[in-house]
């Protein structure tokens, strides 16, 4: 049943794909609206394939690479369905869809090994602590793409030299915009989640700082991010460089999220393999 | 032979540098007009310079030298610039092909902007510049009055000018690529000028609120000010201004940017890198183009606008064959006109031979009858000129007609040894043979009254 949910799932995000990409070639509100409700759709099939799993473990089913990058897909299509109304930034949807549909098919090819059931996982924290974190992703991921964005539309500008994405990208502002947005919305959630994951740590482990591959690296990114904020807020960094670091600091994302699990073994992967 | 030549450089063939080079020397010297001394072989001349072309118009009779003679006029303007360099630029065209050109451009069908309103304008500033020197004469005269009779005709005929897009236009487009909503947006006017008062105006009517305008005359202005209902700053400091400022738009009439990297490179942290955009209409340059490479900054000059341009011109072009069509209905009329040109000496000089004939006779008559009332002379004066009038009203007619054809030199030929009329150049010899003694009489006296 679960995995039906899954291959519908990943269906209809690559239908919403097709649709956000023939929506970049010709701009029609209807095109928009049926791949925004075939995404939709998607996720809705995506929670449930979520759901039923997490009810059958009797936890949230995050703890393999797969049901891990998976569910975070899920948050990140949720993420962009919400936003979307409210930016109304529709040519997003053909930068997001796509990259759900990577982060599925990858998903697929990750490792599917259990870990062995246990206690730990039951806790209240690790709930906080994945949401928390997983919704961050998301937003960063937003910040990745309008990023992107941001960089096509500002070359074509600078160098004078307009391509096929000058009239359907946004203005300059508004994507600087989103950028500042998803760091407002992201970064407190990191932090968030950084820090109940610290404290999880500090009750079944004898400290909260124990020099795990996972934690030196989510602290790097969470450094990333702070740098990109203060530099925003205190000296007025935006633009050009801003985008820049958001879309460094979404690899950094990656890397901890994943890089980490499947490289670099640490204590860690007591909860997720 | 009679030849119309049109010498010059837009947008599509120079580099804004060697049209500033130009402009600039045109400036500092007096205009080419008073320069007339200097091209012996040039008949009439009309010159056009805006910040996008230079024209240079002129009627001659021997084309080769007459060329040359201008090409060295504009190559002392350009100094030391090598020569190969201002062929490389420059167009020519020759007769009608002259005329079409100048047809396309006065109908805005050669702008940066096709349809931008602003060339006729600047045309019509030109020719009077031109008739002011008493540079045109005949042809040049009657050239650009059909000039403007066909750019109003493809204005008012086309959609070309109702599109309503112009550089400006085009800036504002690009500002809201850049800034999304103008309204909260501050917008500096340096220098006033047509192209920037239009700017200035789109930019209002996009819901800008914010508009101050600077210039070096205080008086210009107050007086836009007024007119924008926006504020002024003093032109020495502006340069401090520019950190609060969002777009600038520049149009003065300075040799040298006015606007340097480090003025604006300095004044980048103080407003937090907020984006600015400067769109420079001026011609020299007046904001350095290195500007453009400081981040959140961005510079448009005349030419980068063209791409802007090229975005929505697609629409036009159906409008713009409209137009090409109308012109070479209008240029036909303007060869046949040009042709009748050959035959108006003839005619002219066979009106005269009769009307000397009239006036003597009747002088003649006068003296034999010298009783006569002056209602009588009154009446034989009416009388003798209705009938020269009438007698000459089928040749000319005839002359007239057969100017548009090819053999017409045959006809004026035939009508001038039919008639005896001396054209200059054409010593009537023949003419003193063979002929009866009142009529060498009657030529003599001709030949005396025309001195």
């Amino acid at each position: 049943m679960e995995s039906v949910f899954l291959v519908v799932a990943t269906l209809c995000y690559c239908a919403g794909s097709i649709g956000y990409l023939i929506y970049l070639l010709r701009e029609r509100e209807a095109i928009h609206r049926v791949s925004w409700l075939i995404l939709l759709i998607g996720a809705i099939f995506h929670g449930g394939a979520i759901l039923l799993r997490s009810l059958s473990m009797g936890y949230l089913a995050v703890t393999s690479s797969q049901e891990a990058l998976s569910f975070f897909t899920w948050v990140f299509v949720v993420t962009y369905l919400l936003v979307q109304l409210r930016l109304q930034l529709r040519i997003l949807g053909s930068f997001v869809s796509p990259l759900a549909v990577l982060f599925m098919l990858l998903s697929r090819l990750l490792p599917t090994d259990m870990i062995p059931k246990s206690g730990v996982l039951q806790s209240g924290w690790v709930v906080l602590h994945v949401s928390t974190l997983f919704l961050a992703n998301a937003v960063f991921a937003l910040a990745f793409g309008a990023g992107i964005m941001y960089l096509l539309q500002e070359r074509q500008i600078k160098r004078k030299n307009f391509g096929y994405f000058y009239s359907r990208l946004p203005s300059l502002e508004r994507l600087d915009r989103i950028n500042y947005i998803c760091l407002i919305v992201g970064f407190p959630l990191m932090t968030a989640g950084l820090l109940t994951g610290f404290a999880y740590a500090s009750f079944i482990w004898p400290s909260p700082w124990n020099w795990d591959p996972k934690e030196i690296f989510a602290l790097i990114t969470w450094f990333i991010y702070a740098i990109l904020l203060h530099e925003r807020l205190a000296v007025g960094w935006r633009g050009r460089r801003a985008a820049w670091l958001a879309i460094f600091g979404f690899s950094a994302v990656l890397t901890t999220f994943l890089g980490v699990n499947l490289v670099l073994k640490g204590h860690h992967s007591v909860f997720v393999r | 032979m009679l030849h119309i030549v049109l010498l010059g450089m837009n947008h599509k063939t120079a580099p804004v540098a060697l049209r500033e080079q130009l402009a600039l020397s045109c400036q500092q010297h007096v205009s080419p007009l008073h320069l007339i001394p200097h091209l012996p072989h040039v008949d009439e001349v009309f010159f056009l310079s805006t910040c996008n072309r230079v024209e240079f118009l002129f009627t001659c009779q021997d084309r080769r030298i007459a060329i040359q003679e201008v090409k060295a006029l504009l190559q002392n303007y350009l100094g030391n610039l090598a020569g190969n360099l201002l062929d490389l630029h420059l167009y020519h065209y020759e007769d009608l092909d002259a005329v079409r050109h100048l047809f396309r451009v006065s109908s805005s069908l050669d702008s940066m902007v096709v349809g931008e309103p602003q060339i006729l304008g600047q045309i019509k500033a030109a020719y009077r510049e031109a008739t002011e020197c008493h540079t045109v004469r005949v042809i040049l005269n009657r050239l650009l009055h059909k000039t403007f009779s066909v750019a109003k005709r493809v204005r008012s005929e086309t959609m070309i000018g109702s599109h309503a897009v112009s550089i400006s236009y085009a800036a504002v487009e690009l500002a809201r690529k850049i800034f999304g909503e103008l309204r909260d947006k501050r917008v500096l006017l340096v220098g006033a000028g047509e192209m920037a008062e239009l700017a200035a105006e789109h930019f209002l009517a996009q819901g800008v609120r914010h508009l101050t305008v600077t210039n070096r005359t205080p008086e210009r202005a107050f007086q836009l000010a007024r007119r924008f209902r926006a504020d002024t700053i003093p032109f020495e400091h502006f340069v401090d201004d520019i950190k609060m400022m969002d777009i600038v738009l520049t149009s003065t009439g300075a040799p040298d940017p006015i606007l340097h990297f480090q003025d604006v490179k300095s004044r980048m942290r103080e407003r937090r890198n907020r984006p600015l955009f400067f769109i420079d209409i001026a011609v020299p340059r007046d904001v350095d183009a290195r500007i453009n490479e400081i981040d959140n900054v961005y510079v448009y000059d005349i030419d980068d606008l063209q791409g802007v341009v090229e975005l929505n011109r697609e629409d036009r072009n159906r409008e713009a064959q409209k137009a090409e069509y109308m012109i070479s209905e209008e240029i036909t009329k303007f060869q046949n006109w040009l042709n009748t040109l050959d035959v108006v000496p003839t005619i002219i000089a066979l009106r005269e031979k009769a009307e000397s004939i009239r006036l003597n006779e009747l002088q003649k008559t006068f003296s034999q009858i010298p009783d006569l009332s002056d209602k009588e002379r009154q009446a034989i004066e009416i009388l003798t000129g209705a009938i020269v009038k009438k007698l000459l009203h089928d040749p000319i007619l005839f002359l007239k007609k057969k100017a548009h054809r090819d053999t017409k030199q045959l006809f004026v030929d035939y009508t001038q040894q039919l008639f005896n009329l001396s054209d200059g150049n054409e010593v009537d010899s023949w003419s003193l043979t063979d002929e009866p003694a009142d009529v060498k009489d009657e030529t003599k006296i001709l030949k005396n009254m025309n001195k």
